[in-house]
């Protein structure tokens, strides 16, 4: 049906106007000026020592330290995971070996403060005064000395990945189980191998419940590793501490160490956006079905 | 308009299927055979076992008592001299890649789009090259009128769109045996008629089928044989127009008379 005149017309949804929400705007030009105002006090505030900020920004031992907590991050977060998702598959798995062997582990490593695992692995030569790799009432096959073994850097990875593992071990479970049962059993329908339909069908699936809680844990490891200053690993905190106990500028450096915090915490989440979009794939309305063109590879 | 070859050797052979869920015993003893080329379409009241049974034969449940053959294997099983021996979870998945399964929820993978559905298990299971088995794929899609389709994702398509990718994945494995647990009845019902007469063109082609189904109008049309399952056994089979039009046991009568409206 036509419509073109009379009140069919004026009804016609397609010429509607958004009356102006002034109550908003006015909300919105007062959060402004409060923020504007705020950000003009902290520039003028010498207390924060601007300046001596700009000064230590991009200074080598920060730099340094930063690079340090990035790749602690990175080698912690990446053994973290894998380990979580072995844990993850051994603990829903029907064995029950494997299933309380996971428990256990995520039960201890859950149940204690990562300062105190922390300070543990750096000391483990006390208690341990050598490695053994050796079966069980039988003969040595190895031996190493454990000061050998444990600097810092292998204490702070070791630490820090086994903690990350038993919470990724829970967070990978929880995405795994958000996946339909019908899926699994279309795998097995189909002969597929467990290893197989976990990488092709599940994990993919499970992604999605995965990746917000784990940009969560990756955010909250930048911040944990500042704890291995504890055993001398030279991260970023460390680095500006080591400033300031001589400058006694302890503001400013602490600064120089936030900002750099937060522009990390920034740019990841961006990354974590692109992923989320990625395994978000497939839900309706991201692509038009009827606009992508098929592409087949010939045979050869 | 029995296609089975007579005396040929069955395609499935189900011997005394006794299978419990804890205390509640749902197959009670089911022999069936079913002939290479065979469609039979099971019909029963909801909870009489005939999707249990279905999914027994390819071991997505074990049984307790009997035996399943499918192809001349036992299923789930292996005769070593006079010892029966439990298959490995890897010797089951490799018996499964013969038989096509097409599921009432479709269970198609949702983050694939409909050609990588298909695609998956003959590049992934069966180890077909790509091309071939894209080629293949896109073939089967046409088959299922649904080419144009290709690169749509499963919530893109309606259910009966969805239903007949999951008929392609199935078929693009090449199985020996099809099983259709209610392909239709999570389906809208205009969207019926297009998956059965998809289901009807590969009766005829002389795939062997089992189809769980309540639509009796395809059981009439397309089946060979009819088999009627009530309570764990097998009630009544036969042709369909025995069975359906001329039914012997009480039970199939009462069953039967709540569609004659639908007829
Ligand atoms: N995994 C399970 N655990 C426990 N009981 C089950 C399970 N699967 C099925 N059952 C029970 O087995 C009986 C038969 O179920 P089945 O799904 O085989 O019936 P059906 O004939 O397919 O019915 P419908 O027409 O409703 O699909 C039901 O009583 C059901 O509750
Ligand atoms: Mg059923």
């Amino acid at each position: 049906m036509e419509i073109s005149s009379g009140e069919a017309a004026l009804r016609d949804v397609a010429n509607a106007h958004q009356p102006p929400a002034w109550g908003r705007w006015l909300l919105w030009a007062f959060v402004l000026a409060v923020a504007a105002n705020f950000a003009w006090i902290v520039a003028h505030n010498p207390h924060f020592g601007w300046p001596i900020v700009g000064q230590w920004f991009t200074e080598a031992s920060i730099l340094r330290g930063l690079g340090v907590t990035l790749g602690l991050t990175v080698v912690a977060m990446t053994l973290g995971t894998a380990l979580g998702l072995v844990l993850a598959i051994a603990r829903m798995s029907k064995d029950r070996l494997f299933g309380s062997l996971s428990g256990l582990f995520i039960w201890f490593f859950r149940g204690t403060p990562l300062l105190v695992q922390l300070i543990f692995w750096y000391n483990l030569s006390t208690l341990f005064p050598e490695i053994v790799l050796k079966i069980p009432f039988g003969p040595v096959l190895a031996s190493w000395n454990t000061n050998d073994l444990i600097t810092p850097m292998t204490a702070a990875i070791a630490g820090l990945s086994l903690n990350e593992a038993a919470y990724m071990a829970e967070i990978i479970r929880g995405g795994l189980l958000s996946v339909d049962k019908g899926q699994v059993e279309a795998t097995d329908a189909f002969g597929m191998t467990r290893a197989r339909a976990l990488r092709r069908v599940i994990i993919p699936q499970a992604m999605r419940s995965i990746v917000p809680p784990t940009g969560n844990q990756l955010i909250s490891m930048i911040k944990a590793t500042s704890l291995v200053s504890v055993i001398a690993m030279a991260d970023l905190l460390y680095s500006v501490q080591n400033v300031y106990n001589r400058t006694f500028e302890v503001i400013p450096m602490l600064m120089v160490a936030v900002i750099w915090y937060l522009i990390i915490t920034s740019i990841l989440n961006i990354v974590q956006g692109f992923i989320e979009r990625y395994y978000a794939r497939g839900e309706r309305g991201t692509v038009s079905a009827d606009k992508v063109p098929v592409r087949v590879e010939e045979p050869a | 308009m029995s296609k089975a070859a007579e005396g040929a050797a069955p395609m499935v052979r189900a011997r005394n299927v006794h299978k419990s869920f804890g205390p509640n015993e749902v197959l009670k003893g089911i022999d069936l055979d079913v002939a290479p080329g065979e469609v039979v379409v099971v019909l029963g009241p909801s909870g009489s076992g005939k999707s249990t049974f279905l999914r027994c034969i390819n071991h997505l449940e074990s049984i307790q008592r009997g035996f399943i053959e499918v192809d001349g294997e036992q299923i789930g099983y292996a005769l070593r001299g006079t010892r029966l021996n439990r298959l490995s979870d890897h010797a089951i998945a490799v018996q499964r890649r013969k038989i096509g399964m097409v599921f009432q929820q479709f269970n198609l993978y949702p983050h694939m789009t409909a050609l990588e559905n298909v695609v998956e298990a003959p590049i992934g299971v069966h180890g077909q090259p790509r091309a071939e088995a894209q080629a293949n794929a896109m073939e089967l899609l046409a088959r299922v009128g649904l080419a144009e389709k290709a690169n749509a994702y499963p919530r893109q398509l309606s259910g009966g769109q969805q239903q007949r990718v999951a008929i392609a994945r199935a078929l693009a494995i090449r199985p020996k045996l099809m099983l259709f647990d209610e392909p239709t009845s999570a389906l809208d019902p205009e969207l019926v008629g297009e998956v059965l007469s998809v289901m009807r063109d590969l009766a005829k082609q002389g795939l062997t089928m089992i189809v769980v189904t309540h639509e009796i109008g395809f059981a009439r049309e397309a089946a060979d044989r009819v088999v009627f399952m009530d309570g764990g056994v097998v009630v009544e089979q036969g042709p369909p127009q025995d069975v359906l039009g001329n039914p012997q046991h009480p039970r199939t009568r009462l069953f039967l008379s709540r569609f004659i409206e639908k007829v």
